[in-house]
């Protein structure tokens, strides 16, 4: 069974850097696997770290926030909140039993297509060996 | 009228570039099913007239308030389908965006997959279009001045262009005259056009123009505010002559103790200046200035009895108690064209650069050649009666460009044409010269390039295929150690002189602008345009432009071509005079908000403060923002802890339904 396992994968990606390399990417038709899906923002320190523990409860089996290098963000720090907030979160969810590779950081930058690629291509195989995420799932959602 | 959600789904064929790989009837078809959707559509191309028509139709007359257009990234057209919304009257921020090109259809191969994964992010699009809220850009004024870093060709070109429309440049050039790169060079290839005489009268005519305020020996220190009011403040360096007073007429200099003792960096060191000096003749403006590093009496507080410059100027212009000076202003829009550094061919030491004094740069030749450089035009190496005249000359070309080993994977794109016209240049100027050059590949793709490459090695200028492995001496001459792969044949070519075609770096200072305006850089270390294509004088910072080699190598008309562009581009924001700003910021629930101020704390724009406000009759603080400060990144969103302050359009309701949609939908 897990050998067909997809993983489903929740990607936050800042606006300014990641998300302008993974459209990259596209442009440059590179192809990777189809597992990830992206949510917009404007900066990786927009993203609250409950949205991860969020999409965790909501189904997914893995989490990629991504960001601009340290030192490049649009937002001149951005990415350092983002960085502390997502250290300290990745030490918590190993602390509550969840598998390190379902929660992963990145740092891509506009002109990086190729590496986003790759980083897909390692977030995807993370989080098939950590296999399907059941510990936090509701089974109903509540808003 | 716009209580309950009805949604209009567009989803873009794009041509066959996503209608190859996904089913967009399939998608259509589960579009329709989901929650508050009422019209679906799909159309070859969305982003055409008769697919905005679509849209503006559906709103009309089917009464949409929401639209969602499945097409390509919103980095790409966000802004277009924004103005249809408002073309009839519905707020542009209703609109969201479902990626289904960069990040779907172009990344994947199977048809099934990719179709899959285009309904997700639509079902997540209309999760999050369903609690859109309407956003008012606010219009602001803007300031009709236009500052420009860096005084070389581009920003001399750019202010030129902004002042003749009439509006007001600041114009500042970190050294103590305009004129930058170019104005060391003696002649411009392909035409041979002398460089002195064609920049010369462009920076007279800066330095008169009466919209043009020139501070040249400045540097920008700080830069604040958002497009169309940016707070800008130079730092005036002391020259230690009063500018009113010079006259220019350089006695001082040739009184100076250190005379001919000090390396004029406009002569690449290998001529010698005194301590206060003119960087070259015809320096703009044309005023001395005291190097503070070299000049005697501000290093050690002594010059003799007294300076010896100072008691010479009948001016009276020399005052060692002048002082930096700070200059502050306000403008709309700023260009950056700080241009580039050579490539310091010691980083090479198997060229032997640093080791042998007849192995020297393209620049530095370039200003042997020069009529108004330290030999007066003549190739000599060497000083005074030892100096010779060399025969046998070799050039390398590439060297610190499309070489991984330094970093630089790029081509400097001017190195092959100045090699060619300094290889003329050096024929002309030695009879019976021997001059080859080696190169990897000969790149003449611009206009009348490939004529003057033609006409060099006609004139009996040999092209030797190999990039040399080393360069040592052997008697009085250097050895060119390569190999010429086109003939397969190993070569140990003695030469009397090699000259580097070295290749174009990013200033060293590259860092400081980046620090003061937030620009980004790509892989090659120049700053970074706003899309390589559509967009490439534009940087991700609005208001703000780049023109020249800043942005990477290019020669004289490319530069000239860029920061006409910039200029342009500044002025379209200049004379319309109003510029909107972002709508997408943070707001504060005053009710919830406990006033903790870590929000505060983590604005890196100093956008939110803490105000006193009655909440039922107590008085407590509160967050609130600075509409007019806040850029709208949201890091306070995720810092809050109770949710209170928010960023529009990124609020959490609108992001949790979003991954809600992609975790449920498996």
């Amino acid at each position: 069974m897990s050998a067909q396992f997809e993983p489903n994968i929740v990607a936050f990606l800042c606006n300014w850097c990641s998300y302008a390399g993974a459209d990259l990417a596209g442009t440059s038709r590179t192809h990777y696997p189809p597992n990830l899906n992206v949510i917009r923002v404007m900066c990786s320190g927009r993203v609250n770290p409950l949205f991860v523990v969020n999409a965790l409860q909501q189904g997914a089996d893995g989490v990629l926030v991504s960001g601009c290098h340290p030192g490049d963000c649009h937002y001149m720090e951005g990415n350092f909140h983002a960085r502390r907030r997502f250290t300290l979160l990745r030490e918590l969810i190993e602390y509550v039993g969840v598998e390190p590779g379902r929660f992963n950081m990145s740092w891509v930058s506009a002109s990086e297509g190729a590496k986003w690629k790759d980083v897909v291509g390692e977030v995807v195989v993370k989080a098939k060996e950590a296999g399907p995420f059941k510990q936090f799932r509701r089974d109903k959602i509540n808003w | 009228m716009n209580n309950k959600p009805k949604i209009g789904v567009y989803v873009c064929h794009c041509g066959i570039n996503i209608a190859k790989t996904v089913d967009v009837d399939a998608v259509s078809e589960f579009a329709s099913r989901l929650p508050n959707v009422k019209v679906v559509r799909n159309y070859a191309y969305m982003c055409s007239d008769p697919g905005q028509l679509l849209i503006r139709d559906d709103i009309d007359k089917e009464g949409l308030n929401r639209v969602v257009v499945a097409s390509c990234s919103p980095r790409m057209h966000e802004n277009t389908f924004r103005k249809t919304l408002a073309a009839v009257g519905l707020n542009p921020y209703y609109l969201e965006m479902a990626n289904i090109r960069e990040q779907c259809s172009w990344v994947h191969e199977d048809r099934d997959e990719a179709t899959a994964k285009a309904k997700k992010l639509i079902y997540a699009a209309v999760a999050k279009a369903r609690l859109l809220e309407p956003l008012y850009e606010k219009e602001v004024d803007v300031e009709p001045a236009s500052l420009i870093i860096g005084a070389g060709i581009a920003g001399i070109q750019a202010a030129l262009d902004i002042a003749n429309a009439g509006f007001k440049v600041y114009l500042v050039e970190k050294t103590p005259s305009v004129g930058g790169r170019m104005s060391q060079l003696d002649k411009t290839f392909p035409t041979l056009d002398c460089s002195a005489c064609i920049l010369t009268p462009k920076m007279v005519d800066v330095a008169n123009h009466p919209k043009i305020e020139l501070l040249a020996y400045s540097q920008v220190e700080e830069i604040a505010g958002y497009v169309g009011n940016f707070d800008v403040k130079v730092r005036k360096k002391a020259r230690f002559v009063d500018v009113h007073k010079c006259t220019g007429c350089g006695i001082c200099a040739q009184e100076c103790r250190l005379t001919g003792r000090i390396p004029s960096e406009f002569d690449m060191g290998m001529g010698k200046r005194a301590a206060i000096y003119l960087p070259f003749p015809q320096a703009v403006p044309a005023k001395y200035t005291v190097d503070p590093e070299r000049c005697l009496f501000l290093t050690r507080g002594k010059c003799g009895k007294s300076p010896k410059c100072a008691d010479a100027c009948s001016a009276g212009a020399i005052n060692f108690e002048q002082q930096d000076e700070i200059v502050e202003f306000k403008v709309g829009t700023v260009i950056v064209a700080t241009g580039f550094d050579p490539f310091d061919p010691a980083r090479k030491p198997e060229y032997g650069y640093s080791d042998y004094a007849n192995v020297i740069t393209g620049l530095e030749l370039e200003r042997l050649v020069s009529a108004s450089g330290p030999t007066g035009g003549a190739v000599l190496l060497g000083e005074g009666e030892n100096a010779v005249v060399p025969k046998d000359i070799a050039f390398i070309k590439c060297v610190g460009s499309r070489d991984k080993s330094v970093g630089n994977e790029y081509c400097s794109r001017v190195c092959c044409m100045y090699t060619a016209k300094l290889a003329h240049l050096v024929q002309e100027k030695v009879p019976g010269a021997n001059v080859r050059i080696y190169y990897m590949d000969v790149r003449a793709f611009g206009k009348g390039f490939e004529e003057f490459y033609d006409r060099v090695r006609r004139e009996g200028i040999r092209y030797i295929r190999g990039n040399p492995s080393e360069i040592f001496k052997r008697g009085d001459k250097l050895v060119v150690k390569v190999e010429d792969t086109l003939n397969a044949a190993p070569l140990e070519d003695e030469v009397d002189m090699v000259v580097l075609a070295v290749g174009l770096e990013p200033r060293k200072d590259a860092r400081e602008i980046i620090d003061i305006l937030r620009l980004s850089q790509s892989t090659d270390r120049f700053y970074l345009e706003a899309h390589p294509k559509l967009a490439p004088v534009d940087t991700a910072t609005d208001g703000v432009f780049l023109a020249g080699c800043a942005q990477g190598p290019k020669d004289i008309p490319d530069t000239v071509a860029q920061a006409k562009g910039a200029a342009s581009s500044a002025l379209v924001l200049l004379s319309s005079g109003k510029v909107k700003i972002q709508a997408q910021i943070s707001f504060v629930n005053e009710n919830t908000c406990r006033g903790c101020a870590y929000c505060v704390e983590i604005c890196p724009y100093g956008a939110i403060e803490l105000v006193a406000v009655s909440r039922m009759g107590n008085p407590v603080q509160v967050a609130r923002v600075n509409e007019a400060l806040c850029k709208g990144c949201g890091a306070c969103a995720a810092a809050c802890f109770s949710g209170s302050i928010q960023q529009k359009s990124f609020m959490d309701r609108q992001i949790l339904p979003q991954i809600a949609a992609l975790g449920v939908m498996r």
